[in-house]
């Protein structure tokens, strides 16, 4: 225990220095005459890296210079300087706060006018990402979080900061994922779990709550609320890698869909720099299937059209470097843009209401049927 | 079919048409021009009440100029309308009106009286080609006849050529029928200038016991002409207020006194051109020059420069552009009254043309220099013709022109249109058909004037304004042809440009091509359309030049205002870091932001105050800014605006405080309230700058 506040605070020391030693450097060109400036690495796509080998998605060398001196930069580099000094006030208080918590703390009129330093989280946020990338620090070392996001249940017990928790035992609600999941505070205890099933949303994950098939099929059932956030990822990964178990993914039959297991696969192009914390390049795809419709025998009812922008983004994620080369996504995105419509997973209560549960899942695990 | 109609024709028709020769001559006789011109008067400028006053009070005016700049006399000039009917009912259309303008020229000689004012077409400034703003002689004469007709009353006139004699007192009116000017009334009097003006209102008593109103001592000499005429006085355009307001413009070395009518007739605005009513008259008064003064309603134009405009010569005919049948002529009357050789005529009747020239030209055609006219065939002429059209020649001589000059246009502009820029430039002379001719031209942009109309044109013909017919004069045109959308104004597609512009042209030379005998637009030659096109582009380059700076100072200070607005910030933000000082730190940013921004500081330290025509590098570009004018900035700066709404920013402890009425560039581009420092201050801040504490 003492080892690990420790550490804590030998990290926190490293992101004080860091930030120190930006705030430094700006003072010095300041008072040398020099261009005030901050070199941020790009989270753009063309400075994604797709490693093959290690199959995820990597943040390339590639920075963006923000000068105070520019138009178009200098309301951001104020906001940055801003965000440093916050950070560092948490980290010299001791405490996290949340992004929305950041953005109120740094959010003040500009002295002698009406301009806000912020109007908005959404202007907020990606400064945080910046100076995560910025300062090669994980969020949790910029003592940052973000709400909850996802829940979890089955055979496993866990430890979240000295409280045992149980997730066989979380009624319907389930173990609400924090966004900071590192070993610091979250350990695993003691785990019969084979595998990981996730799903896509909340309603679908009560489903299987409902029907108890974590405890028929002897997993732990976890769900993102959509596009699962980092919190949510981490702990899949830290699953994956340190109790060996395959994640296993239920998911719409949409481009949406597809994306999600994308970014839980490989990483997201934002946070390609976290990759290596984040992605589970052994992910797994269980459906919904595009050949499902007429395997399951689907009502007319379920197909909701594809519009433009699905088909746009479907050919743009069958064109991703890791879906290019990959015969079986070809042939998935493929069949599901010549069916011309897409499905949710709760198309298949169609059937039955438990059918998801009881056939579907269990029929398609033990026929291993599914993409990788 | 045709026969067939006219064979069925009655015989009787066919006698009653058939006039024989001697019937015919028997009817025709001569028509007097007086005759000709009586039937059309609007040709004259006398289509209506309104006009008729204008055109009366304009040609008196332009002879009374012409006389005293021909006598070496800087002119004053009393104009003065009375209402003859000033209790007519409200609605009356018209009114009875005496125009009297009195002149301190150099007077008539008793035996010219008649023949000036009395004939048409009767005038020493028809036959020679000299600049003045009088060309035919038909003016003044058609504003009695005007006057005759439609009050039956004659003109009277006083004319005193000399100081030490009597004037002469004069009525005469005009037998149109004749050509004649038929004398009612011929005596001497010691009345000059006539007393009776002086009293005439509580202004004229007023300035005339101040000694600036018809004092005799400032008339030894000169002349009066009074007509009677049925018109209408009205303010706005094309009005007499306009009308002495630009000739005043125009001629800076005149002194005006304008003693309106005691009453103006009511209906004005039903009269007045759509969409020109109140905001006309009102835009009229507003451009009046600075130092025009009123009292008790008498209008002073005072006099701006003390010297005459320098004076014109008058030339021969340039061989350039001059029509063969002109030469034709020429050579025959030549021989009829000189009976000499081609080699002298060359020289004795044409501008340019050296012995040199002369000897080329002869040669040219295959005579010698002895060779006498009365041998030279009309084919040969014709080469003479091509030989001219050919042969590179000096311009005609320029000194039989007087231009306004840049300096004189900037001053007149300035007083009398307010604006925030003003350019001008006066081009070298060019030729039209022989004759020499010189274009000016001035704009004046911005401060007051309306930024949503089309440009005003103000056009001038040897400095004599042109009220009328704008749309058919040439220099209209060469204001729509100009690209101004070069020089970043707005111009729809073929027609004037729309912004807060004043355009004035004029016109000098030693014959202006009216399209009419009113005087009212220049008949549209290329040479002089081209002319004009590129004094007005010469203008427009100078404007476009400034607003693209204007443009560029303002973008900068829009720049340096968010720089300025974030550097506090930053200095506490980084400060809470590092704990190196705030001010330290903010001081060291400000500056580099002041350099980062320079340009608006450069355009401060120059162009920081007015600029007069009286500095050196400003008549050189014939360019006057006037900061004080250029309107604060309403949409320019939205985003720097808030930032001096807040009381709390204090100037810099050693700024100077800018003046009221001159703002700095700095400001007036970020649209600032005037109280901000003029320079930044080297320190940057004050100690209780609310941004850093």
């Amino acid at each position: 225990m003492a080892k690990k506040s420790s550490s804590k605070a030998e990290r926190d020391a490293k992101t004080q220095a860091k930030i120190e030693a930006l705030a430094g450097d700006i003072v010095k060109r300041a008072l040398s005459g020099r261009d005030p400036a901050v070199e941020i690495p790009t989270r753009t796509k063309s400075n994604t890296i797709w490693n093959k080998k290690r199959g995820i998605l990597e943040m390339g060398d590639g920075t963006a210079e923000r000068p105070l001196f520019d138009l178009k930069t200098a309301k951001q580099f104020m906001q940055t300087m801003l965000h440093a000094s916050t950070i560092q006030d948490l980290i010299a208080a001791g405490k996290t706060s949340s992004l929305r918590g950041v953005f109120y703390k740094a959010k003040h009129t500009v002295a002698g006018t009406k301009e806000n330093t912020f109007d908005t989280q959404d202007e907020s946020d990606p400064i945080l990402e910046d100076l995560e990338v910025l300062l090669a620090a994980l969020r949790e070392e910029l003592h940052i979080f973000a709400e909850n996001r996802g829940a979890m249940v089955g055979n496993i017990t866990i430890v979240d900061k000295g409280d045992e928790i149980d997730c066989r035992r979380m009624g319907s609600g389930g173990y609400a994922m924090p966004s900071i999941v590192e070993p610091d505070i979250i350990q695993f205890k003691k785990s019969e779990a084979k595998f990981v099933l996730h799903v896509e949303k909340g309603t679908v994950w009560n489903r299987f709550n409902e029907d108890r098939f974590w405890e028929k099929h002897n997993c732990i059932l976890t769900h993102g609320a959509g596009q699962p956030p980092r919190g949510c990822r981490r702990l899949l990964q830290r699953l994956h890698q340190e109790l060996k178990l395959p994640i296993i993914c239920v998911l719409d039959n949409d481009p949406w869909g597809h994306y999600i297991y994308s970014v839980i696969k490989q990483g997201s192009i934002s946070l390609a720099f976290e990759s290596s914390r984040l992605a589970i390049p052994e992910a797994k795809f269980l459906g919904i299937r595009a050949k499902d419709y007429r395997q399951c025998g689907l009502d007319e009812a379920v197909k909701i059209d594809l519009t433009d922008n699905d088909i746009k983004r479907a050919k743009e994620i069958a064109a991703y470097p890791w879906f290019e080369g990959h015969k079986g996504w070809q042939k998935e995105i493929d069949a599901m843009l010549s069916n011309g419509f897409k499905m949710e997973v709760e198309s298949l209560i169609t059937k039955d209401i438990s059918y998801v549960s009881e056939t579907y899942v269990p029929e398609r695990l033990k026929a291993k049927d599914w993409l990788e | 079919m045709e026969s067939a109609v006219k064979e069925r024709k009655p015989k009787s028709d066919a006698a009653r048409r058939g006039a024989t020769a001697e019937e015919m001559s028997a009817r025709q006789k001569e028509v007097s021009v007086s005759e000709f011109f009586v039937k059309n008067r609007h040709l004259l400028g006398f289509d209506n009440p309104r006009k008729a006053l204008l055109t009366t009070v304009k040609e008196a005016v332009d002879n009374s100029l012409d006389a005293c700049e021909e006598g070496g006399i800087l002119p004053d000039i009393a104009v003065v309308i009375e209402d003859l009917d000033p209790k007519r009912p409200a609605t009356a259309k018209s009114s009875r009106y005496r125009v009297t303008v009195i002149d301190n020229g150099p007077g008539i000689v008793r035996k010219q009286v008649e023949n000036i004012f009395g004939r048409l077409l009767y005038g020493s400034k028809f036959h020679r080609l000299k600049m003045s703003r009088g060309q035919q002689g038909i003016g003044i004469s058609a504003a009695g006849m005007n006057g005759l007709i439609t009050t039956g009353r004659p003109m009277v006139i006083h004319t005193k050529p000399s100081q030490k004699q009597p004037a002469h007192l004069i009525e005469l009116a005009m037998n149109t029928k004749t050509n004649r000017a038929e004398v009612t009334l011929d005596k001497e009097t010691k009345d000059f200038p006539p007393e009776r003006f002086r009293s005439l209102s509580a202004g004229t008593k007023q300035l005339s016991q101040e000694g600036v109103f018809l004092s005799p001592a400032a008339f030894p000499t000169g002349t009066s002409v009074s007509i009677e005429l049925d018109g209408k006085y009205q303010k706005g355009r094309g009005s007499v207020d306009e009308f002495l307001e630009l000739t005043a413009i125009a001629n800076p070395h005149a002194r005006i006194v304008f003693v309106p009518p005691s009453r103006i007739t009511q209906d004005e605005a039903d009269d007045l051109l759509p969409g020109t009513s109140s905001a006309a008259a009102e835009e009229g008064k507003s451009a009046a020059p600075a130092q025009t003064s009123e009292t008790g309603g008498v209008v002073v134009f005072p006099r701006g420069v003390q010297e005459l405009p320098p004076e014109t010569k008058e030339i021969q005919p340039h061989p350039k552009g001059i029509e063969l049948g002109i030469l034709l002529q020429m050579i025959k009357d030549y021989e009829a009254s000189e009976k000499g050789s081609l080699y002298e005529f060359l020289q004795e009747r044409f501008c340019r043309v050296s012995p040199a020239t002369a000897s080329k030209f002869c040669g040219a055609i295959g005579v010698t220099s002895r060779t006498k006219c009365a041998d030279i065939e009309p084919p040969q002429v014709e080469r003479l013709f091509k030989v001219f059209e050919e042969e590179k020649l000096a311009p005609p001589p320029t000194d039989c022109l007087a231009p306004i000059g840049v300096r004189q246009l900037l001053a007149g502009m300035l007083k009398g249109v307010k604006a925030e820029f003003y350019a001008a430039s006066t081009r070298d002379a060019a030729v039209y058909r022989g004759r020499p001719f010189q274009i000016e031209a001035a704009i004046a942009f911005g401060g007051d004037l309306p930024g949503d109309q089309p440009a005003r044109v103000i056009r001038f013909a040897n400095r004599v304004p042109l009220l009328f017919q704008q749309s058919a004069c040439s220099s209209f045109k060469a204001v729509e042809e100009t690209p101004w959308k070069n020089y970043a104004m707005q111009q729809p597609r073929g027609s004037l440009p729309v912004g807060p512009l004043v355009v004035m042209i004029h016109m000098a030379s030693v014959w202006v091509p009216f399209t009419s005998e009113s005087k009212e637009a220049i008949a549209d030659y290329d040479e002089i359309r081209k002319e004009m096109k590129l004094a007005l582009m010469e203008c427009g380059r100078k404007l476009g030049t400034y607003l693209r700076k204007r443009q560029k100072m303002r973008r900068e200070s829009e720049r340096r205002d968010v720089f300025e607005r974030y550097i506090g910030e930053i200095s506490k933000a980084l400060n809470a870091i590092t704990g190196e000082d705030a001010k330290r730190i903010y001081g060291a940013l400000l500056e580099q932001a002041r350099r980062k921004t320079a340009v608006a500081d450069q355009e401060l330290d120059e162009d920081g105050k007015v600029r007069r025509q009286e500095e050196a590098d400003s008549d050189d570009e014939g360019v006057i800014i006037v900061e004080s004018a250029i309107p604060r900035l309403e949409a320019a700066a939205p985003v720097s605006a808030p930032v001096f709404e807040e009381p709390v920013r204090k100037p810099a402890p050693e700024a100077k405080p800018a003046g009221p009425a001159i703002r700095t560039k700095k400001d007036i581009d970020a649209g600032k309230p005037g109280s901000r420092p003029a320079k930044p201050s080297k320190k940057g801040f004050e100690d209780d700058d609310p941004r850093l504490f």
